[in-house]
């Protein structure tokens, strides 16, 4: 590890607020837009689950 | 030889059911490798990398602003040659990439835009400047809200599709714009320290961290692409045998 300590390391020698801020949001975005796009697949056969169910029914 | 080969992935991977087969091979080793990429790239540039001379410990933005930003052209550039292909060819698979690049794409941009004005605080006293490669990438964001609005304002895949597609190869000229805006125009931007030809000013310590980022970035994108495409595909085809066959 480059820092002495775990608090020099959140400090970031007084740049921590932006370097973290920076990571923060960044994850943050890419966290739910993978989410996103993972559970898109379950619904779309989820619905395409249900439209043959509702066709087979004669509805 | 090589071009009988891709010419046989393109047919291949142009088929719906070949593609779906393909991602669904390929995604459960993909993205842990992804992630496990990206997550490395991070943690040895926040932690482990050296301090800048200049800049001290706000230059670690770089190990998420560079790679989120050369992604997002990458994205770009990916989805105007679909658009190509589709313009000329008609073909489903380019409609579908285009709508599974973008949202990721705009992520990215945005991303791109956030973390540059987080570090541009500090660096250049200012969070935001007019100037080209910052205009630039603003509207590269736009044309990705641009195309996504395109695809759901209009009901018909196909004719949604082939605009969205129009808009995407226009835009292209915006990419080399932002690549190119920091020598065409003075910009408060600095230059590219990697460089493709010639010599990258960046010492291995630093480097290798961003370069582990930015490839750990572009697997998350495929990944993020493949999942959308995978959507997508089950929606476009529901009415063919072989998506039947799965439910």
């Amino acid at each position: 590890m480059y820092f002495e300590s775990l608090t020099a390391f959140l400090q970031m020698g007084h740049h921590g607020p932006y370097v973290w801020s920076a990571y923060g949001i960044s994850a943050l975005l890419v966290a739910t837009n993978l989410y996103w796009a993972h559970r898109r697949q379950r619904t779309v056969l989820n619905e395409i689950r249900r439209l043959a169910r509702r066709q087979q029914s004669g509805l | 030889m090589i071009w009988k080969t891709l010419k046989r992935w393109y047919h291949q991977l142009g088929s719906p059911r070949y593609f779906y087969r393909f991602s669904e091979a390929v995604l459960p080793w993909l993205w842990p490798i992804a992630l496990l990429v990206t997550t490395v790239g991070l943690v040895w540039g926040l932690a482990f990398a050296p301090e800048d001379y200049q800049q001290g410990n706000s230059y670690r933005i770089i190990f998420i602003h560079v790679p989120a930003a050369s992604a997002a052209l990458l994205g770009y550039i990916s989805i105007g040659v679909a658009g190509l292909v589709n313009l000329v060819w008609r073909m489903k698979m380019a409609e579908v990439m285009i709508k599974a690049i973008a949202p990721f794409g705009a992520v990215l941009a945005a991303i791109a835009l956030i973390t540059g004005a987080i570090w541009g605080k500090p660096t250049w006293g200012t969070y935001w400047v007019w100037d080209a490669r910052l205009t630039s990438m603003l509207i590269m964001l736009f044309l990705y809200l641009g195309i996504m609005a395109l695809i759901h304002a209009i009901s018909d895949p196909r004719q949604a599709g082939r605009a969205a597609g129009l808009l995407a190869v226009v835009g292209v000229i915006n990419v080399i714009i932002v690549k190119y805006s920091v020598e065409w125009w003075h910009s408060l931007h600095q230059g590219s320290t990697i460089k493709l030809t010639g010599e990258t000013t960046m010492p291995a310590e630093m480097l290798i961290p961003l370069l582990l980022s930015m490839l750990g970035i572009y697997l998350l994108f495929a990944v993020s692409v493949l999942w959308r495409a995978r959507a997508e595909l089950l929606w476009r085809e529901r009415k063919s045998a072989w998506v039947k066959e799965l439910l």
